[in-house]
Protein backbone atom coordinates (compact mmCIF):
# COMPACT_ATOMS: atom_id res chain seq x y z
CA UNK A 1 0.00 0.00 0.00
CA UNK A 2 2.05 3.38 1.48
CA UNK A 3 1.18 6.42 2.11
CA UNK A 4 2.09 9.46 0.18
CA UNK A 5 1.94 13.42 1.61
CA UNK A 6 3.27 16.28 0.04
CA UNK A 7 2.92 19.80 0.46
CA UNK A 8 4.27 22.73 -1.73
CA UNK A 9 3.86 26.29 0.39
CA UNK A 10 2.38 29.18 -2.15
CA UNK A 11 2.50 31.88 1.41
CA UNK A 12 5.73 32.50 2.43
CA UNK A 13 3.75 33.33 5.93
CA UNK A 14 3.16 29.44 6.10
CA UNK A 15 6.63 28.39 6.39
CA UNK A 16 7.63 28.55 9.85
CA UNK A 17 3.96 25.84 10.18
CA UNK A 18 4.80 23.50 7.12
CA UNK A 19 6.73 21.15 9.73
CA UNK A 20 3.72 21.00 11.90
CA UNK A 21 1.15 20.83 9.15
CA UNK A 22 3.36 17.54 7.07
CA UNK A 23 3.23 15.96 9.93
CA UNK A 24 -0.43 15.33 10.80
CA UNK A 25 -0.69 14.77 7.39
CA UNK A 26 1.91 12.03 7.98
CA UNK A 27 0.24 10.50 10.78
CA UNK A 28 -3.40 10.13 9.19
CA UNK A 29 -1.23 7.34 6.60
CA UNK A 30 -0.23 5.59 9.13
CA UNK A 31 -2.77 2.35 8.31
CA UNK A 32 -1.42 2.68 4.99
CA UNK A 33 2.08 2.08 5.99
CA UNK A 34 3.14 1.61 9.47
CA UNK A 35 6.49 -0.07 8.48
CA UNK A 36 8.34 3.00 8.48
CA UNK A 37 8.35 6.75 7.86
CA UNK A 38 10.37 9.48 5.90
CA UNK A 39 10.15 13.05 5.37
CA UNK A 40 12.29 15.53 2.51
CA UNK A 41 11.74 19.21 4.01
CA UNK A 42 13.32 22.03 2.17
CA UNK A 43 13.91 24.84 4.51
CA UNK A 44 16.29 27.66 4.37
CA UNK A 45 19.50 27.87 1.75
CA UNK A 46 22.33 28.21 4.03
CA UNK A 47 25.74 29.47 2.49
CA UNK A 48 27.50 26.06 1.65
CA UNK A 49 26.24 22.62 1.26
CA UNK A 50 23.80 20.63 3.39
CA UNK A 51 24.36 16.88 3.82
CA UNK A 52 22.25 14.65 5.75
CA UNK A 53 23.67 11.55 7.15
CA UNK A 54 22.79 8.80 9.26
CA UNK A 55 24.11 6.00 11.38
CA UNK A 56 22.53 3.32 13.65
CA UNK A 57 25.07 3.68 16.34
CA UNK A 58 24.86 7.83 16.06
CA UNK A 59 26.75 8.90 19.91
CA UNK A 60 29.58 6.96 18.56
CA UNK A 61 29.18 7.73 14.81
CA UNK A 62 28.72 11.55 15.39
CA UNK A 63 30.58 11.87 18.56
CA UNK A 64 34.09 13.46 17.10
CA UNK A 65 33.13 13.89 13.70
CA UNK A 66 33.07 17.44 13.35
CA UNK A 67 36.78 17.68 14.37
CA UNK A 68 37.46 14.82 11.81
CA UNK A 69 35.95 15.86 8.98
CA UNK A 70 37.30 19.74 9.37
CA UNK A 71 41.07 17.74 9.75
CA UNK A 72 40.42 15.80 6.42
CA UNK A 73 38.45 19.09 4.30
CA UNK A 74 41.06 21.33 6.26
CA UNK A 75 37.89 23.89 6.01
CA UNK A 76 35.51 24.45 9.14
CA UNK A 77 32.46 21.97 9.02
CA UNK A 78 29.05 22.46 10.72
CA UNK A 79 26.96 19.65 12.58
CA UNK A 80 23.54 19.20 13.99
CA UNK A 81 22.49 15.91 15.59
CA UNK A 82 18.90 14.87 15.02
CA UNK A 83 18.50 11.19 16.97
CA UNK A 84 20.32 8.70 14.63
CA UNK A 85 20.47 11.40 11.90
CA UNK A 86 22.94 14.64 11.74
CA UNK A 87 22.95 17.76 9.43
CA UNK A 88 26.52 18.79 7.89
CA UNK A 89 26.92 22.06 6.46
CA UNK A 90 30.06 21.84 3.88
CA UNK A 91 31.85 24.22 2.09
CA UNK A 92 30.95 24.79 -1.24
CA UNK A 93 32.90 21.60 -3.16
CA UNK A 94 33.39 19.99 -0.85
CA UNK A 95 30.51 17.09 -1.46
CA UNK A 96 32.23 14.40 -3.13
CA UNK A 97 35.52 14.54 -0.59
CA UNK A 98 32.91 14.19 2.38
CA UNK A 99 30.89 11.12 0.47
CA UNK A 100 33.95 9.35 -0.06
CA UNK A 101 35.08 9.61 3.44
CA UNK A 102 31.84 8.84 4.68
CA UNK A 103 31.29 6.16 2.35
CA UNK A 104 35.08 4.64 3.71
CA UNK A 105 33.27 4.54 7.45
CA UNK A 106 29.85 2.67 6.37
CA UNK A 107 28.78 5.99 7.38
CA UNK A 108 24.69 6.40 5.19
CA UNK A 109 24.69 9.68 3.04
CA UNK A 110 20.43 10.02 2.86
CA UNK A 111 21.10 13.40 0.82
CA UNK A 112 22.56 16.56 0.17
CA UNK A 113 21.91 19.88 -1.28
CA UNK A 114 21.20 23.40 -0.82
CA UNK A 115 18.04 23.49 1.19
CA UNK A 116 17.03 19.93 1.29
CA UNK A 117 16.98 17.49 4.50
CA UNK A 118 16.06 14.47 4.76
CA UNK A 119 14.79 11.74 8.06
CA UNK A 120 13.85 8.07 7.42
CA UNK A 121 13.35 5.74 10.06
CA UNK A 122 11.87 2.33 10.95
CA UNK A 123 8.77 2.88 12.95
CA UNK A 124 5.54 4.03 12.76
CA UNK A 125 4.99 7.40 11.75
CA UNK A 126 4.14 9.41 15.11
CA UNK A 127 6.85 7.80 16.33
CA UNK A 128 9.50 8.69 13.62
CA UNK A 129 8.01 12.49 13.63
CA UNK A 130 8.83 12.76 17.04
CA UNK A 131 12.35 11.31 16.95
CA UNK A 132 13.54 13.87 14.42
CA UNK A 133 11.33 16.70 15.85
CA UNK A 134 9.08 17.22 12.28
CA UNK A 135 7.02 19.15 13.89
CA UNK A 136 9.15 21.70 14.37
CA UNK A 137 10.72 22.13 11.07
CA UNK A 138 9.98 25.26 8.87
CA UNK A 139 10.59 25.34 5.16
CA UNK A 140 8.71 25.93 1.78
CA UNK A 141 8.01 22.22 0.91
CA UNK A 142 8.20 19.10 1.80
CA UNK A 143 7.38 15.29 1.10
CA UNK A 144 6.57 12.57 3.40
CA UNK A 145 5.66 8.55 3.19
CA UNK A 146 4.35 5.88 5.20
CA UNK A 147 5.81 2.49 3.83
CA UNK A 148 4.37 -1.11 3.63
CA UNK A 149 6.91 -2.66 2.30
CA UNK A 150 7.37 -4.71 -0.88
CA UNK A 151 9.68 -4.93 -2.87
CA UNK A 152 12.54 -4.94 -0.47
CA UNK A 153 13.30 -5.13 3.62
CA UNK A 154 11.90 -2.76 6.17
CA UNK A 155 15.13 -1.07 6.39
CA UNK A 156 16.21 2.36 7.12
CA UNK A 157 18.17 2.40 3.60
CA UNK A 158 14.13 0.79 1.92
CA UNK A 159 12.19 3.91 3.82
CA UNK A 160 11.25 6.76 1.39
CA UNK A 161 12.23 9.46 0.62
CA UNK A 162 15.02 8.42 -1.92
CA UNK A 163 17.35 11.16 -2.54
CA UNK A 164 19.77 10.37 -5.64
CA UNK A 165 20.48 13.98 -6.71
CA UNK A 166 21.70 17.36 -5.22
CA UNK A 167 18.49 18.89 -3.52
CA UNK A 168 16.13 15.60 -5.40
CA UNK A 169 14.31 13.27 -3.81
CA UNK A 170 11.42 11.04 -4.83
CA UNK A 171 8.87 9.12 -2.93
CA UNK A 172 6.84 6.45 -4.45
CA UNK A 173 3.33 4.23 -3.90
CA UNK A 174 3.23 1.29 -6.14
CA UNK A 175 5.58 -1.45 -7.45
CA UNK A 176 7.87 -1.52 -10.18
CA UNK A 177 8.64 -4.18 -12.57
CA UNK A 178 11.34 -3.48 -14.80
CA UNK A 179 14.12 -1.82 -11.99
CA UNK A 180 16.46 -4.36 -12.44
CA UNK A 181 16.78 -4.11 -16.12
CA UNK A 182 16.62 -0.41 -15.55
CA UNK A 183 19.26 -0.52 -12.95
CA UNK A 184 21.73 -1.78 -15.25
CA UNK A 185 21.18 0.72 -17.74
CA UNK A 186 21.66 3.50 -14.85
CA UNK A 187 24.15 2.06 -13.42
CA UNK A 188 26.38 2.11 -16.96
CA UNK A 189 25.29 5.70 -17.08
CA UNK A 190 26.80 6.44 -13.86
CA UNK A 191 23.76 6.69 -11.56
CA UNK A 192 23.97 3.84 -9.64
CA UNK A 193 21.11 2.88 -7.01
CA UNK A 194 22.73 2.16 -3.59
CA UNK A 195 20.05 -0.33 -2.86
CA UNK A 196 17.83 -3.52 -4.32
CA UNK A 197 14.83 -1.20 -3.90
CA UNK A 198 12.70 -0.59 -6.84
CA UNK A 199 12.10 3.05 -6.04
CA UNK A 200 15.24 4.13 -5.47
CA UNK A 201 15.61 2.97 -9.21
CA UNK A 202 13.14 5.82 -10.44
CA UNK A 203 14.73 8.18 -7.92
CA UNK A 204 18.35 7.60 -10.13
CA UNK A 205 16.22 7.78 -13.15
CA UNK A 206 14.39 11.31 -12.69
CA UNK A 207 18.15 12.32 -11.77
CA UNK A 208 19.84 10.56 -14.60
CA UNK A 209 17.39 12.63 -17.03
CA UNK A 210 17.99 15.86 -14.80
CA UNK A 211 21.33 15.56 -15.44
CA UNK A 212 20.70 15.00 -18.94
CA UNK A 213 19.05 18.27 -19.27
CA UNK A 214 15.26 18.01 -18.93
CA UNK A 215 13.38 19.88 -16.64
CA UNK A 216 10.94 18.43 -14.17
CA UNK A 217 8.16 17.90 -16.08
CA UNK A 218 10.01 16.36 -18.88
CA UNK A 219 11.58 13.86 -16.38
CA UNK A 220 8.63 12.78 -14.70
CA UNK A 221 7.00 12.16 -18.61
CA UNK A 222 10.24 10.16 -19.25
CA UNK A 223 8.50 7.54 -16.33
CA UNK A 224 6.11 7.14 -18.47
CA UNK A 225 7.42 5.26 -21.43
CA UNK A 226 10.67 3.80 -19.51
CA UNK A 227 9.50 2.41 -15.94
CA UNK A 228 6.93 -0.56 -15.93
CA UNK A 229 4.53 -1.35 -13.20
CA UNK A 230 2.16 0.47 -10.95
CA UNK A 231 3.61 3.99 -9.66
CA UNK A 232 2.42 7.33 -8.35
CA UNK A 233 5.40 9.12 -7.34
CA UNK A 234 5.60 12.35 -6.20
CA UNK A 235 9.25 14.31 -6.61
CA UNK A 236 10.52 17.02 -4.79
CA UNK A 237 13.51 19.71 -6.02
CA UNK A 238 15.27 22.86 -4.88
CA UNK A 239 12.48 24.51 -6.56
CA UNK A 240 9.57 22.50 -7.29
CA UNK A 241 7.32 19.59 -6.54
CA UNK A 242 5.44 17.30 -9.18
CA UNK A 243 3.29 14.53 -9.41
CA UNK A 244 3.13 11.65 -11.75
CA UNK A 245 0.74 8.25 -11.77
CA UNK A 246 1.19 5.55 -14.15
CA UNK A 247 -1.42 4.73 -16.70
CA UNK A 248 -3.74 1.95 -15.20
CA UNK A 249 -3.40 4.54 -12.02
CA UNK A 250 -4.38 2.08 -9.35
CA UNK A 251 -2.79 3.98 -6.46
CA UNK A 252 -4.84 6.33 -5.23
CA UNK A 253 -4.38 10.16 -5.46
CA UNK A 254 -5.77 13.11 -4.43
CA UNK A 255 -4.81 17.00 -4.91
CA UNK A 256 -5.42 20.15 -3.11
CA UNK A 257 -4.85 23.39 -4.16
CA UNK A 258 -5.81 27.17 -2.42
CA UNK A 259 -4.05 30.50 -2.97
CA UNK A 260 -1.80 29.30 -0.03
CA UNK A 261 -0.68 25.61 -1.02
CA UNK A 262 -0.70 22.51 -3.16
CA UNK A 263 -1.01 19.14 -1.48
CA UNK A 264 -1.32 16.10 -2.37
CA UNK A 265 -2.27 12.61 0.15
CA UNK A 266 -2.89 9.24 -0.72
CA UNK A 267 -6.17 10.18 0.45
CA UNK A 268 -8.21 13.25 1.36
CA UNK A 269 -8.12 12.26 5.04
CA UNK A 270 -4.66 13.39 4.39
CA UNK A 271 -5.39 16.73 3.59
CA UNK A 272 -8.80 17.07 5.69
CA UNK A 273 -7.53 19.40 8.30
CA UNK A 274 -5.64 21.80 5.96
CA UNK A 275 -6.42 25.55 6.50
CA UNK A 276 -9.03 26.01 4.08
CA UNK A 277 -9.32 22.77 2.39
CA UNK A 278 -13.31 23.19 2.44
CA UNK A 279 -13.04 25.81 -0.39
CA UNK A 280 -9.95 24.44 -1.79
CA UNK A 281 -9.76 22.61 -5.41
CA UNK A 282 -10.11 19.37 -4.24
CA UNK A 283 -9.13 16.63 -7.68
CA UNK A 284 -7.91 13.28 -8.83
CA UNK A 285 -4.84 13.54 -10.87
CA UNK A 286 -5.54 12.17 -13.97
CA UNK A 287 -3.83 8.69 -15.12
CA UNK A 288 -0.30 9.30 -16.86
CA UNK A 289 -0.59 13.10 -16.96
CA UNK A 290 2.89 15.17 -15.18
CA UNK A 291 1.92 17.67 -12.62
CA UNK A 292 4.80 19.97 -11.65
CA UNK A 293 4.60 23.37 -9.74
CA UNK A 294 7.88 25.71 -9.75
CA UNK A 295 8.60 28.59 -8.46
CA UNK B 1 -33.28 14.33 12.75
CA UNK B 2 -30.53 12.54 14.49
CA UNK B 3 -26.99 13.85 13.97
CA UNK B 4 -23.57 11.90 14.63
CA UNK B 5 -20.71 13.98 14.88
CA UNK B 6 -18.02 11.76 13.60
CA UNK B 7 -15.20 13.94 15.32
CA UNK B 8 -16.68 12.25 18.64
CA UNK B 9 -18.25 9.08 17.59
CA UNK B 10 -16.14 5.84 16.42
CA UNK B 11 -17.17 4.79 13.18
CA UNK B 12 -18.63 1.53 14.28
CA UNK B 13 -21.02 2.96 16.74
CA UNK B 14 -22.42 5.09 13.78
CA UNK B 15 -22.47 2.17 11.40
CA UNK B 16 -23.99 -0.12 14.46
CA UNK B 17 -26.86 2.53 14.68
CA UNK B 18 -27.72 3.10 11.30
CA UNK B 19 -28.11 -0.49 10.97
CA UNK B 20 -30.32 -0.75 13.81
CA UNK B 21 -32.97 0.81 11.97
CA UNK B 22 -35.78 -1.02 11.41
CA UNK B 23 -37.99 -1.31 8.10
CA UNK B 24 -40.80 0.82 9.98
CA UNK B 25 -38.08 3.06 12.10
CA UNK B 26 -39.51 6.63 13.31
CA UNK B 27 -35.69 7.52 12.71
CA UNK B 28 -35.79 8.65 8.99
CA UNK B 29 -33.25 11.04 8.54
CA UNK B 30 -30.13 11.24 9.50
CA UNK B 31 -27.18 13.24 9.52
CA UNK B 32 -23.55 12.95 9.73
CA UNK B 33 -21.24 15.72 10.49
CA UNK B 34 -17.07 16.09 10.31
CA UNK B 35 -16.70 12.88 7.94
CA UNK B 36 -12.88 14.20 7.16
CA UNK B 37 -12.50 11.12 4.31
CA UNK B 38 -13.12 8.34 6.69
CA UNK B 39 -13.55 4.83 5.37
CA UNK B 40 -16.74 2.62 5.42
CA UNK B 41 -19.09 5.17 6.52
CA UNK B 42 -22.76 4.17 6.43
CA UNK B 43 -22.23 0.58 5.06
CA UNK B 44 -24.40 -2.41 5.44
CA UNK B 45 -27.41 -0.03 5.48
CA UNK B 46 -30.81 -1.95 5.30
CA UNK B 47 -33.93 0.25 6.12
CA UNK B 48 -36.02 3.04 3.94
CA UNK B 49 -33.77 6.09 6.02
CA UNK B 50 -32.05 8.80 4.61
CA UNK B 51 -28.50 9.70 5.59
CA UNK B 52 -26.59 13.02 4.50
CA UNK B 53 -23.01 12.76 5.22
CA UNK B 54 -21.72 16.66 5.38
CA UNK B 55 -18.59 16.53 3.90
CA UNK B 56 -15.99 14.32 2.08
CA UNK B 57 -15.97 10.64 2.24
CA UNK B 58 -12.85 7.93 1.82
CA UNK B 59 -13.03 4.60 0.76
CA UNK B 60 -16.37 2.56 0.00
CA UNK B 61 -18.92 4.76 1.75
CA UNK B 62 -22.37 3.41 1.35
CA UNK B 63 -20.87 -0.31 0.12
CA UNK B 64 -23.95 -2.91 0.51
CA UNK B 65 -26.67 -0.47 0.37
CA UNK B 66 -30.16 -1.78 0.43
CA UNK B 67 -33.26 0.42 0.45
CA UNK B 68 -31.54 3.41 2.17
CA UNK B 69 -31.14 6.73 0.60
CA UNK B 70 -27.29 8.06 0.86
CA UNK B 71 -26.04 11.36 0.11
CA UNK B 72 -22.83 12.82 0.61
CA UNK B 73 -22.53 16.33 0.43
CA UNK B 74 -18.78 16.66 -0.65
CA UNK B 75 -16.90 13.84 -2.38
CA UNK B 76 -16.45 10.51 -2.10
CA UNK B 77 -13.05 8.07 -2.31
CA UNK B 78 -12.75 4.93 -4.09
CA UNK B 79 -15.18 2.26 -4.51
CA UNK B 80 -18.56 4.27 -3.39
CA UNK B 81 -21.89 2.28 -3.37
CA UNK B 82 -19.82 -0.65 -3.99
CA UNK B 83 -21.92 -3.74 -4.42
CA UNK B 84 -25.20 -1.77 -3.53
CA UNK B 85 -28.12 -3.78 -3.76
CA UNK B 86 -31.13 -1.27 -3.63
CA UNK B 87 -31.86 2.27 -2.47
CA UNK B 88 -30.27 5.57 -3.87
CA UNK B 89 -26.55 6.98 -3.22
CA UNK B 90 -26.45 10.59 -4.31
CA UNK B 91 -22.38 12.52 -4.70
CA UNK B 92 -22.83 16.01 -4.85
CA UNK B 93 -18.62 16.07 -5.60
CA UNK B 94 -17.04 13.98 -7.58
CA UNK B 95 -16.56 9.91 -7.07
CA UNK B 96 -12.75 8.29 -6.85
CA UNK B 97 -12.07 4.92 -8.65
CA UNK B 98 -14.68 1.86 -9.60
CA UNK B 99 -17.58 3.81 -8.07
CA UNK B 100 -20.66 1.64 -7.65
CA UNK B 101 -18.20 -1.41 -8.47
CA UNK B 102 -20.51 -5.23 -8.86
CA UNK B 103 -23.67 -3.19 -7.91
CA UNK B 104 -26.37 -5.15 -8.24
CA UNK B 105 -29.43 -2.70 -7.89
CA UNK B 106 -30.23 1.01 -6.79
CA UNK B 107 -29.05 4.51 -8.00
CA UNK B 108 -25.99 5.99 -7.62
CA UNK B 109 -25.91 9.50 -9.24
CA UNK B 110 -22.61 11.31 -9.06
CA UNK B 111 -22.91 14.89 -9.79
CA UNK B 112 -19.69 15.59 -10.58
CA UNK B 113 -17.08 13.37 -12.14
CA UNK B 114 -16.05 9.62 -11.50
CA UNK B 115 -12.60 8.55 -12.21
CA UNK B 116 -11.55 5.40 -13.45
CA UNK B 117 -13.59 1.64 -13.11
CA UNK B 118 -16.66 3.46 -12.63
CA UNK B 119 -19.40 0.71 -12.44
CA UNK B 120 -16.57 -2.06 -13.01
CA UNK B 121 -18.38 -5.40 -12.92
CA UNK B 122 -21.97 -3.51 -12.04
CA UNK B 123 -24.61 -6.29 -12.07
CA UNK B 124 -27.72 -4.69 -12.10
CA UNK B 125 -27.18 -1.14 -10.64
CA UNK B 126 -28.00 2.16 -12.71
CA UNK B 127 -25.21 4.57 -12.54
CA UNK B 128 -25.92 8.33 -13.48
CA UNK B 129 -23.53 10.67 -13.49
CA UNK B 130 -23.67 14.29 -14.82
CA UNK B 131 -19.88 14.75 -15.26
CA UNK B 132 -17.23 12.03 -17.26
CA UNK B 133 -16.07 9.24 -16.48
CA UNK B 134 -12.50 7.89 -16.41
CA UNK B 135 -10.86 4.86 -18.32
CA UNK B 136 -12.14 1.58 -18.14
CA UNK B 137 -15.23 1.94 -17.14
CA UNK B 138 -17.87 -0.43 -17.03
CA UNK B 139 -15.62 -3.44 -17.36
CA UNK B 140 -16.88 -6.58 -17.27
CA UNK B 141 -20.73 -4.90 -16.85
CA UNK B 142 -23.16 -7.37 -16.56
CA UNK B 143 -26.30 -5.76 -15.89
CA UNK B 144 -28.12 -2.21 -15.42
CA UNK B 145 -27.21 0.94 -16.68
CA UNK B 146 -24.40 3.58 -16.96
CA UNK B 147 -25.75 6.90 -18.04
CA UNK B 148 -22.67 9.71 -18.53
CA UNK B 149 -23.82 13.23 -19.37
CA UNK B 150 -20.16 14.11 -19.93
CA UNK B 151 -16.97 12.21 -21.37
CA UNK B 152 -15.90 8.80 -21.17
CA UNK B 153 -11.85 7.19 -20.88
CA UNK B 154 -10.45 5.06 -22.59
CA UNK B 155 -11.51 1.54 -23.25
CA UNK B 156 -14.97 2.00 -22.10
CA UNK B 157 -17.07 -1.20 -21.77
CA UNK B 158 -14.10 -3.44 -22.44
CA UNK B 159 -15.51 -7.28 -22.27
CA UNK B 160 -18.93 -6.10 -21.87
CA UNK B 161 -21.60 -8.85 -21.31
CA UNK B 162 -25.54 -7.21 -21.13
CA UNK B 163 -25.24 -3.53 -19.43
CA UNK B 164 -26.21 -0.69 -21.15
CA UNK B 165 -24.26 2.35 -21.48
CA UNK B 166 -25.24 5.84 -22.58
CA UNK B 167 -22.92 8.44 -22.90
CA UNK B 168 -24.02 12.23 -24.05
CA UNK B 169 -19.96 13.61 -24.57
CA UNK B 170 -17.04 12.02 -26.36
CA UNK B 171 -15.77 8.62 -26.14
CA UNK B 172 -12.29 8.09 -25.98
CA UNK B 173 -12.20 4.78 -26.74
CA UNK B 174 -14.04 1.69 -26.70
CA UNK B 175 -12.71 -1.21 -24.80
CA UNK B 176 -12.66 -5.25 -26.23
CA UNK B 177 -16.23 -6.64 -27.51
CA UNK B 178 -17.86 -2.90 -26.74
CA UNK B 179 -19.85 -1.24 -29.78
CA UNK B 180 -22.27 1.35 -30.42
CA UNK B 181 -25.62 0.59 -30.95
CA UNK B 182 -28.70 1.68 -32.25
CA UNK B 183 -31.28 3.89 -30.05
CA UNK B 184 -34.49 2.40 -30.32
CA UNK B 185 -38.04 3.62 -28.14
CA UNK B 186 -37.40 1.43 -25.37
CA UNK B 187 -33.76 2.84 -24.52
CA UNK B 188 -35.30 6.40 -25.02
CA UNK B 189 -37.65 5.30 -22.50
CA UNK B 190 -35.06 3.38 -19.86
CA UNK B 191 -32.77 6.91 -20.16
CA UNK B 192 -35.94 9.38 -19.72
CA UNK B 193 -36.56 7.88 -16.39
CA UNK B 194 -32.87 7.73 -15.13
CA UNK B 195 -32.17 11.02 -16.06
CA UNK B 196 -35.58 12.18 -14.54
CA UNK B 197 -35.07 10.30 -11.31
CA UNK B 198 -31.15 11.43 -11.16
CA UNK B 199 -32.08 15.09 -11.70
CA UNK B 200 -30.53 15.69 -15.07
CA UNK B 201 -30.63 18.25 -17.31
CA UNK B 202 -30.30 16.23 -20.36
CA UNK B 203 -32.41 14.56 -23.41
CA UNK B 204 -32.36 11.46 -24.12
CA UNK B 205 -32.14 12.24 -27.40
CA UNK B 206 -28.34 13.83 -27.07
CA UNK B 207 -27.05 10.41 -26.25
CA UNK B 208 -25.23 7.36 -27.56
CA UNK B 209 -25.88 3.97 -26.69
CA UNK B 210 -23.11 1.06 -26.68
CA UNK B 211 -23.48 -1.91 -25.59
CA UNK B 212 -22.03 -5.36 -26.08
CA UNK B 213 -20.77 -7.01 -29.70
CA UNK B 214 -21.56 -10.48 -27.94
CA UNK B 215 -18.84 -11.95 -29.65
CA UNK B 216 -16.12 -12.59 -26.57
CA UNK B 217 -18.92 -14.66 -24.34
CA UNK B 218 -20.15 -16.90 -26.69
CA UNK B 219 -17.96 -19.91 -27.31
CA UNK B 220 -16.77 -19.72 -31.13
CA UNK B 221 -14.63 -23.11 -32.38
CA UNK B 222 -12.90 -21.49 -34.62
CA UNK B 223 -11.62 -19.35 -31.30
CA UNK B 224 -10.89 -22.73 -29.44
CA UNK B 225 -7.15 -22.35 -29.46
CA UNK B 226 -6.95 -18.83 -27.42
CA UNK B 227 -9.14 -19.92 -24.47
Amino acid sequence: MCGIVGLFLKNEALRPELGGLLTDMLITMTDRGPDSAGIAIYGDADAGLKMTIQSDTPAETFAGLQGALEAEIGQPVEIRVVDTHAILTLPEGSGPAVSAYMAERGIRVMGTGESMEIFKEVGLPKDVAARFGLRQMAGSHGIGHTRMATESAVTTLGAHPFSTGADQCLVHNGSLSNHNQMRRILTQKGFAPKTQNDTEVAACYISSRLAEGANLGEALEGTLTDLDGFFTFVVGTKNGFGVVRDPVACKPAVMAETDDYVAFGSEYRALANLPGIETARVWEPEPATVYFWER
Amino acid sequence: MQTIDMATTPLRDLNAALQAQAKQTNQTAWEIVNPKGAHAIAVGLDAPIEVTVKGSTGYYCAGMNKQATVKVTGSAGPGVAENMMSGTVIIEGDASQYAGATGRGGLLVIKGNASSRCGISMKGIDIVVHGSIGHMSAFMAQSGNLVVLGDAGDALGDSLYEARLFVRGAVKSLGADCVEKEMRPEHIAILQDLLTRAGADAKPEEFKRYGSARTLYNFHVDNASAY
